[in-house]
Order: structure tokens, then C-alpha cells, then sequence
């Protein structure tokens, strides 16, 4: 855990957050001091330890495969910011 | 120590891996159970879990992990005792939550292979077999799909959340034509598991290929190019083809591989490289926190063991083996399970298996044609086709008539029986007297064709056979003509 | 306290839920009791976000016919109930207290809002919370903060401050918070109201904006124990729509705080009374450690050697998954868009940098960090494992005690700004995340005021799935002292 080298700017890329300059500079300090308190894990003995997803592991948690009626075109598109023929509208993607 | 100039290898071979997408066919989605389907208007197939809305929880479908469970049995996989969920996070367009559930390290199967038969000889000839080994098979969920305009770009999410399996092979394939092999292989293993319809067109088999070169000898691999966008079994072949020649001809003038993504088009044979992405990818997996393990035992394989059809390469060389077909229509018969399936029925209720794979490859198959329905559609059940071919064997009904009968079979499910006597179909019952006249009189006629049969020709006795057909207007029982015909060469 | 000298606003559930069945008062009057209630205190206490009147009194108008025809749903059946503003309501704004979805409205219902329905409660107003419920003061709304009743220019607590500090005002007879971290032990303690966070996976989260999906967990605040009860009793329960939801059975958790009361054994954590407790909040806890004594309980410390781990794999766990929760919200399918995008990469970073506060961003970018390639192992991977030990020590305190008592906040309720360090106000939740990592339940009872006359509370813990247990042993000394019933001059 070597918290110099944390990157913001590829982070925030990762992250897709536009930051500004200012951003930058606060999050790094705080970040920086952050991880500083979070590297006290390394100090904890954690051989043979299983790691935990849940507090309570289940297994096996499914449903049949019979359809249940979703959202109504309407519904699904009630919040979109933009569309254009019952299709959610992006700036042109290019690949 | 100077190092000698590397030697100009005399040819190169090609190193390609396979990566598979295929749709497993459910009702419902592999996450949540609002309908899965293609060709449904806009957007009509979501639910605030497809559409990632906030709040939103995914929920396992048990038929999805059937699904993929089967095809690693049915691809001699090892099925992982206990799996998980993992968020492969990457933002786009048509991933709703700009993660996609997958599997990382814990996919459902590992190993494993897919049997393929390269192009033989000769159409009649079997070719050779190679078995292409498995790295894994992991379920997913698709994306939506995008579309694009002028200066926008549509999302349509009723993809999204489609269950998916990625099939990867081994960097094991050595051409396009095996690429071809593999994919006919795999896509109809799938089918007849009922695993999916593999429809490229409608996007549920999707394949990505991996491609690099090397000197003949080398066991390092070289710089790989990933080709996308092959939309059909056979583009598939010829963009793989194009790339290794292009690699080729590179690495003949002594030029390098970039490694990089290349988009073929299959309608003009030629590629061009997609964009490089300008940051490397960091997919952060991490277990999917909303989901739980899955825990794969024994029982549960044993009963999806029971629902797995033979393999068809398995079931080819049993057909050879055992009821002695002929290559060629056992190569028609196992790639088609019903059609197979329904072969075997007929077997099984006593019919010759070479005589009832001629019927059911020409006559069935072109009524099937014709009515463009599936074998299973077929209103000819296997009892009434196993008797028409009694009929046909006692001379009852002649083979030309015999033909009639079977299109009225197929038109009406009657029996053979019901339509010979209804329709007149019945050779005429043999009058030995007459039949002898008639045969006396094509020896009389025929008197070069009589000779020859004496003399030890034994097709001879075909030029008299249409005489006698002839004059009985086709209705004569064959075998009694042929009969009375020896009877009566030998003695007179 | 009795109901005859009792504002309809102020009565507790149980009573209200008498007077309604007794035919004494009606769901409108209560509802329009509440309504007014908000009307007078919002321009000062600001809890919450939104509310919509029209809808309340015609649930309510419905409440009553049912009633009178002879149909009532139950004791929540024509109570106003609120919801922290990150639970899913149809047609009704679910804005998580974020610019990103201030204009969003939600097309479905939570789980827990159908079975509220089902329950007949009439729901009242969407509170305010930090967004995406990140922070422990309600500061961090994107819209703007709220007070705390008992001294307005003072934090409520949060993440869910709207929730509690409403129900402590009379903006509702009990409402519903989340809980990741002490989001809803944290504000009730500082309220002055008894808030509970269940067992992980008692009550769906289907329909709560997601913040650290292995820890949130949908819990109640109300004025006493037995309407707290009251609340579980009508959202637990198995649901096929979360795969985390526990199959428990159903049990009777209000009947469970009449059962014969049973002296307990009861574990005083030595990490929970340490370095950092304010003195006056000490010694309430004391106080209430002292009243279980006399109630006959056998009181002992124990030890849950790796708490001093718990913040730290606290921020690991529920910042790694947060980054990956709130990637959805990227201005494509709803929420907010920038004006104009270039293309669809300044979509991306514009839309997220304008729709998410700097709380926000900062989780985000910590947990990116923690999952990225290379740091896996060395951060996510060993807070899972840390969290594996933290649940082992509580496991093994259980095999001594029944539950757990702790102070609930190291201080009171602090002044707005006072905390402006990301540490210092992360170090709020020390006592609180730990019954989170080990998914157990946990809650806040009030146990007194400071001087200056703010709340304190203290917080019991118990077994996994012993929410029974938790709520009697809460009940047998809130019954007695009633702290939550008592009302600030707002």
C-alpha cells in the first residue's frame, strides 16, 4: 500500500469525473490522509482468513424463468434526458 | 559472442483462439423476469433492473444456469462446485449500469472441448477429426444495442440482460477452415441441447477471433490481432483467412504486428483497424455484492446429465457402426437431431436402416421442404412410414406408386394401407398365366438381350423386365416379374 | 404521557393506532395534523425534500373507508409514516438528496413501500439525507441541510438527519431511514428517537438507492421501542426481489416486547467506551448500563479486539462498491445531463462532475482506487478478510452475552461546518459500523440529554436474525423512561 501512488487523474478517467484543478488538489490531500488511516490494515494478521462478501452467505438465490411484465415504453423513457423514436438519445458514438 | 542475424523462417503458422458468445434461449431475462426476445418494438422489454434505475436488484434465473451448466456436460467441461458473480465495470452506452455481471475467476466451467470435422476428400468421404480444447465458459448478461444516425447515437435496452455464455477456446486453431469446422460444430451442439437457436442474424451467436502468427517450430506466440464484427460462419472463415495473410505479408517484407482490434467486412473481404482505445482497460472485477454463490452438486449435474442428446459426432459413428449407413447420410441425419431422432423411431420399429434413410433423406426431407416444416411437424408418423416400406419390400405397392403414397401420407397422416387402396395404388394381383404370356412374349421379342442373360450376363434380364412393365401397364409386381422371367430363361 | 394532552402529531404510533381503531380520531385528521405540523416547521427545519399533501389525505380518506367498512389493514393502517428520500416510491421524486436525480421520479415502488401500502400507512413526505446517503450530518444534500430540532443551528445526524429529525419535529408518526454505516443509529441518537437497523438481508433493499450493497440496510425510526416494532413488523419479511433477503420466519416482533421480561446478560464492549467519548454522553450511557443492573440484567465487559480496524474496512468495502453503485448514474437513461455534450466522453465527465457533490466524488474516486488493478489484493481483499474477524468477534462476545451495549454517537449533535474534515466526520460512525461489517442488528435508544438539553442515546446489538430479543431488551428500559416521547420547542 504505497499511497503516493495514487494517480487522481487516472482515477477520476476510471471514474469518468471531470474534476477541476482545485477538486484535485483537495481530494489529494484528503484522499492521501485517508489512506494513511485505511493502511492500519495492513498491520492486521489476516492468514488463513476467508474473506467475507456477506455477513450472511447465502447460496443458490434464484427465480424460475417465467416472465413478469416490465415497464411500459412510456415508464422506461418517463426520465430520459433525451430520445428519438422510443430509443434512449446519446451524442454519436464512435468506436 | 555476436548474435548471428535471426534466419528468415521459411513460413509461418497461424495461432488463432475463438471467443464465443452465445444467447441462452429463456423466457425471461438472466437477472430479472421481465420477457427476453428479439423483434419486439423499442425499449418494450425492460424493467427498472434492465434499465439499471436506481434501486434496482438482480436476481439469478435458474433456467440460465441450467443452460450453461448442460453445455459444459455436453462439452465435456468440468463444472465448478461452487461459483460467483463478478461486476466487470466499464462505462458505454448500452450497459445500463456501467457494470456487467459476469464471472471472473469462478466461471461455471473450465476445459472441455469441441470435436470438429474438417472438409473430407470427397462429399462421400468422412474427413478428419481434431478436438479443439476449452479454456473456460462463463455466463453474462448482454447489452443493449445501439444504433446509429447522423448525429446522434439510439439505445435500445430490450437486449440487455439477455443471458449470455462466452465459449473461449484454447489458442488452439490453426485456420479458417477449422474456425468453419468449429463453429458449425459448436452451433449445432448448441442447438441440439436446446441450448440456443445460434440465429447469427439475430445476433445469439457472436464470434471474436484471436489471431497471430509464428514461425513454423516457434511454441512462443506471436503479436495477436483481434478481428470483431464476424457476422456469419463463413466471414468468420474468410476475415480469418484475409488476417492471416495480411499478417503473412507483413512479416514476409520483415515488417511487425501491431497488436490491435480490426473490424472485417465480410461483404468487401477486407479490414481496417478500429480506433485504439486511449486508455488501457482496468475492468476493477470485484464479487458482485447484490448476488449469492452458486453451489453446482452433483444431483444437479445428474439431472441436466439425463436431458443432454448424444453428441453428434457420437451419434455419426454409431449410425456407421450400426446400421451400416453410408457416410453421406449419416452426415445428413445427425446435424439435424429431429430428423435423426426421427430415423432412429423408424429403426427401432423394425424398418431396414439404409431403406428407411433413403426415404427420409430424399422423400421426407423434400415434402419438409416444400411444406417448410421441421421433422418434427411431420404428419408421416414413424409407424406409418415403417409400413409403407413393408408394403414396398412384399411388392404390394411399387416403388414409383410407393412415391405417390408417401405425398399422400405427408399431405393427409393417414396410413400407407388406406391411401394404396383408396387412391388404386396397389400393384395388380399377380395372374400368373397372363404375367407368363407377357413374359414369353418379351423373351420371343427380345431374343438378343435373352441370349446374352443365358450366355452369363445377368443385367441382361433388365431389357426384358420393361417390356413386361409395359404391356402389364406398370401395375406388374417386380419380383414376380423377375421370378417368372428366370423361371422361364432357364427352362426354355 | 397520555394522548389527551398530546398534539396528534406527537402520539406515538401505538396510541395512534388505538385512537384510530377506538374510533376516537381518523386517519385524516392525523394526516392533516402532520401536514400542518410540516407546514409550520419546515421553513425553519427544512427535513424535507419534498412532500405531496394531495396524495397523504387521499390515502388517508381511503384509510378511513376501509376502516369504517369494516377492513382495516392493521395498527400502521392510516398512520403517516415518511421516507428517507433514497426509497423508491411510484410517481413520486426519489432525488437521494442528489442534483443527479433531482428531476428524476420514480416508476416503481421499493419493496418495503408496497408492503407499507399493503399495511394501509399513509405515506408523507421524502426526507432529506447527505446524498446517496454519504455523511453523518445531512450536510452533504445536494439541496440544502437540516436542522436539529432540539437546536436548529446543530447537525440532525445522517446520513438519514431528514428522517430523524422530522419524526423527532411531528412531521410524521414514524419514518424510515437506511442504515450503511450508522445512518440511522447516528441521527436518532442525536434526535433524541429510537432508530433500528435490522439483521442485513431482514428487510429488502429492492427499491433503495443503493450506497454499499453488502452493508445498507432499510430500518425505522420511532418514538419508542414499540413503535419501532411496530414499523419491522410491517416491512421484514422474505422477498424474491433481493437475493441478499433472508428466509427468515415470520415472527411477532411486538408481541415479543410483552413476552415475560427475562434478565439478560449484557456486554459492554471495552473498544466502545474509550478515547474520543464526549464525558456528559458517557455518563447517560452510564446511566442506562446502571437501569439494566437494577432491572436484574448481569452486566459485563467484553472485548472486540479488531473495532479499532472496523472504519478502515468500513471505507474500503462500502467506497469500492459505491463506485461501482453509482456508475449508473451517467446522464444517458435518466438523471442529469450536461447542457450541449461534445461527445459522448464529455457526457460522461461533465454530467457526473455537475450531478455529484464533492462527498460524493471523493467516495468514488477512493473507491475506484481501492478495486484498481495492483490494489485489489492489498485493499478490498483484506477488508473483506478484516471483516471476517470483525464478525468473529462479535460471534464470540455472543457466546457471553445477549447483546451488546455501547454508546451509540461519541457526541451529541454538533454545529453545521463544525466538521469540515472527511476524517473527523467519518470518525462519527466508530461505534456504529462495526454491527454493519458483522450484518447484525442494531439500535439506537434515547437515554437522556446533554446540558445544553441535546439528545444522547446508547445502542444495543444483538444476534444475527435477534431483532425479537433486541427490541424486548430495548422496550424493558424505554418503556420505563419514555425519552423519545419528549418534544423539542420547535
Amino acid at each position: 500500500m504505497n499511497r503516493t501512488e495514487l494517480d487522481l487523474d487516472a482515477l477520476a478517467r476510471l471514474a469518468r469525473l471531470a474534476l477541476t484543478p482545485e477538486e484535485k488538489a483537495t481530494f489529494a490531500r484528503q484522499l492521501a490522509e485517508l489512506l494513511g488511516h485505511i493502511e492500519r490494515l495492513s498491520q492486521v494478521d489476516v492468514s488463513n482468513v476467508e474473506p467475507s462478501a456477506h455477513a450472511h452467505p447465502q447460496h443458490n438465490v434464484w427465480q424460475e424463468d417465467e416472465p413478469r411484465p416490465g415497464l411500459l415504453p412510456a415508464e422506461a423513457l418517463r426520465n430520459a434526458p433525451a430520445q428519438r423514436d422510443q430509443m434512449i438519445a446519446v451524442p454519436k458514438v464512435v468506436e | 559472442m555476436s548474435t548471428p542475424a535471426a534466419p528468415q523462417p521459411a513460413s509461418y503458422e497461424a495461432v488463432i483462439g475463438l471467443e464465443v458468445h452465445v444467447q441462452i434461449r429463456t423466457r425471461s431475462k438472466v437477472f430479472t423476469r421481465v420477457a427476453a426476445g428479439y423483434g419486439h418494438e423499442p425499449n418494450t422489454l425492460t424493467d427498472p433492473v434492465v434499465l439499471a434505475l436506481p434501486g434496482a436488484l438482480p436476481v439469478m434465473n435458474r433456467a440460465a444456469l441450467d443452460a450453461i451448466i448442460k453445455a459444459g456436460l455436453l462439452l465435456g467441461c468440468e463444472i465448478a462446485p461452487v461459483c460467483k458473480w463478478d461486476r466487470k465495470n466499464y462505462f458505454y452506452p448500452d450497459s445500463p449500469k456501467n457494470y456487467q455481471i459476469s464471472q471472473y475467476d469462478a466461471p461455471v466451467c473450465r476445459g472441455g472441448s469441441v470435436e470438429i470435422e474438417l472438409p473430407g476428400p470427397a462429399r462421400n468421404l468422412m474427413g478428419e477429426h481434431k478436438r479443439i480444447p476449452l479454456t473456460r465458459i462463463h455466463l453474462e448478461e448482454d447489452v443493449g444495442k445501439l444504433s446509429h444516425g447522423a448525429t446522434d447515437s439510439l439505445v435500445d435496452y430490450n437486449r440487455a440482460g439477455t443471458p449470455l455464455m462466452e465459449i473461449v477456446s484454447e489458442p488452439a486453431l490453426q485456420s479458417g477452415e477449422e474456425a468453419y469446422a468449429y463453429l458449425t460444430s459448436l452451433r449445432a451442439t448448441m442447438i441440439q441441447g436446446g441450448i440456443s437457436d445460434c440465429d447469427m442474424e439475430k445476433g445469439q451467436l457472436r464470434c471474436d477471433a484471436n489471431i497471430s502468427l509464428r514461425p513454423i517450430g516457434s511454441t512462443t506466440l506471436g503479436t495477436k490481432v483481434e478481428l470483431k464484427n464476424l457476422n456469419s460462419i463463413s466471414f468468420v472463415r474468410d476475415g480469418i483467412e484475409h488476417e492471416i495473410r495480411r499478417q503473412r505479408s507483413i512479416l514476409e517484407r520483415g515488417g511487425r504486428i501491431t497488436q490491435e482490434t480490426r473490424d472485417y467486412d465480410g461483404m468487401t473481404g477486407t479490414s481496417q483497424s478500429l480506433r485504439s482505445k486511449e486508455e488501457a482497460h482496468d475492468y476493477r472485477y470485484f464479487p458482485d455484492p447484490d448476488l449469492m454463490p452458486v453451489v453446482i452438486d452433483a444431483a444437479w449435474q445428474e439431472r441436466l446429465r439425463a436431458e443432454c442428446p448424444e453428441l453428434l459426432f457420437d451419434r455419426q459413428r454409431r449410425f456407421l457402426a450400426d446400421y451400416q449407413l453410408p457416410f453421406t447420410q449419416t452426415s445428413v441425419l445427425v446435424w439435424d437431431r429431429p430428423l435423426a431422432d426421427y430415423f432412429e423411431a423408424v429403426v427401432r420399429l423394425g424398418a431396414a436402416p439404409q431403406a428407411a434413410g433413403n426415404w427420409i433423406i430424399n422423400d421426407l426431407r423434400r415434402e419438409l421442404a416444400a411444406a417448410g416444416l421441421d421433422p418434427a411437424a411431420s404428419r408421416v408418423s414413424p409407424a406409418n412410414l415403417v409400413a409403407l416400406l413393408r408394403l414396398v419390400d412384399s411388392g404390394a405397392v411399387l416403388n414409383a406408386a410407393a412415391k405417390e403414397v408417401f405425398v399422400e401420407m405427408f399431405a393427409t397422416g393417414d396410413s400407407p394401407d388406406a391411401i394404396a387402396d383408396r387412391q388404386g395404388l396397389r400393384a395388380a394381383p399377380t395372374d400368373s398365366g397372363e404375367l407368363e404370356n407377357w413374359c414369353r412374349d418379351a423373351i420371343a421379342g427380345n431374343a438378343k438381350a435373352a441370349a446374352e442373360f443365358r450366355s452369363g450376363k445377368d443385367g441382361a434380364i433388365n431389357a426384358l423386365k420393361g417390356p413386361v412393365m409395359k404391356a402389364a401397364k406398370g401395375k406388374a409386381n417386380p419380383k414376380a416379374v423377375d421370378e417368372t422371367l428366370r423361371r422361364l430363361l432357364a427352362t426354355g | 404521557m397520555t394522548s389527551s394532552t398530546t398534539p396528534l402529531h406527537y402520539l406515538s404510533l401505538a396510541e395512534a393506532a388505538a385512537a384510530l381503531a377506538a374510533g376516537r380520531v381518523s386517519s385524516a385528521e392525523l394526516t392533516d395534523a402532520v401536514i400542518a405540523r410540516a407546514e409550520a416547521v419546515e421553513p425553519r427545519l427544512r427535513a424535507l425534500l419534498s412532500a405531496d399533501p394531495a396524495s397523504a389525505r387521499a390515502q388517508a380518506q381511503a384509510s378511513d373507508a376501509r376502516r369504517a367498512g369494516g377492513g382495516s389493514l392493521g395498527p400502521l393502517d392510516g398512520i403517516p409514516i415518511g421516507l428517507k428520500d433514497v426509497i423508491a416510491v411510484r410517481d413520486q421524486p426519489l432525488t437521494a438528496g442528489s442534483r443527479m436525480l433531482e428531476k428524476f421520479i420514480s416508476p416503481y415502488d421499493a419493496t418495503v413501500t408496497r408492503r407499507l401500502r399493503e399495511a394501509g400507512a399513509v405515506l408523507y413526505g421524502r426526507h432529506n439525507c447527505d446524498e446517496f446517503a454519504m455523511g453523518s450530518s445531512t450536510e452533504n444534500s445536494a439541496f440544502h441541510p437540516t436542522g436539529n430540532p432540539w437546536a436548529l443551528d446543530r447537525v440532525p445526524g445522517g446520513s438519514s438527519g431528514g428522517s430523524a429529525a422530522a419524526l423527532a419535529a411531528g412531521e410524521a408518526l414514524a419514518t424510515l431511514g437506511s442504515d450503511t454505516g450508522g445512518s440511522i443509529r447516528q441521527p436518532a441518537a442525536l434526535c433524541g428517537v429510537v432508530g433500528l437497523k435490522p439483521t442485513y438481508g431482514r428487510v429488502s433493499r429492492f427499491g433503495l438507492v443503493a450506497y454499499a450493497s453488502s452493508l445498507d440496510q432499510i430500518g425505522p425510526f420511532g418514538r419508542t421501542v414499540e413503535d419501532v416494532a411496530l414499523v419491522l413488523q410491517a416491512i421484514a419479511g422474505h422477498d424474491e426481489r433481493d437475493s441478499t433477503s433472508v428466509g427468515a420466519a415470520a415472527e411477532d416482533f411486538a408481541a415479543a416486547l410483552s413476552a415475560p421480561s427475562v434478565p439478560r446478560r449484557l456486554g459492554l464492549p471495552r473498544e466502545y467506551f474509550g478515547e474520543g467519548l464526549d464525558p456528559e454522553v458517557a455518563v447517560a450511557v452510564e446511566r442506562a448500563v446502571t437501569h439494566y443492573r437494577e432491572l436484574g440484567c448481569e452486566v459485563r465487559e467484553v472485548s472486540l479486539p479488531h473495532t479499532p480496524y472496523c472504519l478502515d474496512t468500513y471505507y474500503v468495502l462500502a467506497t469500492a462498491e459505491a463506485s461501482s453503485n453509482l456508475a449508473r448514474y451517467d446522464g444517458i437513461r435518466y438523471g442529469h445531463r450536461c447542457a450541449a455534450p461534445r461527445d459522448l466522453h464529455d457526457l460522461y465527465f461533465r454530467s457526473r462532475a455537475e450531478g455529484f457533490g464533492a462527498e460524493v466524488k471523493r467516495r468514488i474516486i477512493l473507491g475506484t482506487y481501492v478495486l484498481s488493478s495492483g490494489y485489489y489484493d492489498a485493499y478490498y481483499l483484506r477488508a473483506q478478510k478484516v471483516r471476517t474477524l470483525v464478525r468473529q468477534d462479535f460471534l464470540r462476545a455472543f457466546e457471553q452475552v445477549d447483546a451488546l451495549l455501547t454508546p451509540t454517537s461519541p457526541i451529541p449533535a454538533f454545529r453545521r461546518g463544525e466538521k469540515a474534515n472527511p476524517l473527523a466526520m467519518y470518525l462519527c460512525d466508530i461505534y456504529t459500523i462495526g454491527a454493519n461489517l458483522a450484518g447484525l442488528p442494531a439500535m439506537s435508544v434515547p437515554c437522556g440529554f446533554t446540558r445544553a438539553g441535546l439528545p444522547v442515546g446508547f445502542q444495543l446489538i444483538g444476534k444475527p436474525l435477534g431483532e425479537s430479543e433486541l427490541l424486548a431488551i430495548g422496550h424493558a428500559y424505554d418503556r420505563v423512561h419514555q425519552w423519545g416521547r419528549r418534544r423539542p420547542n420547535l
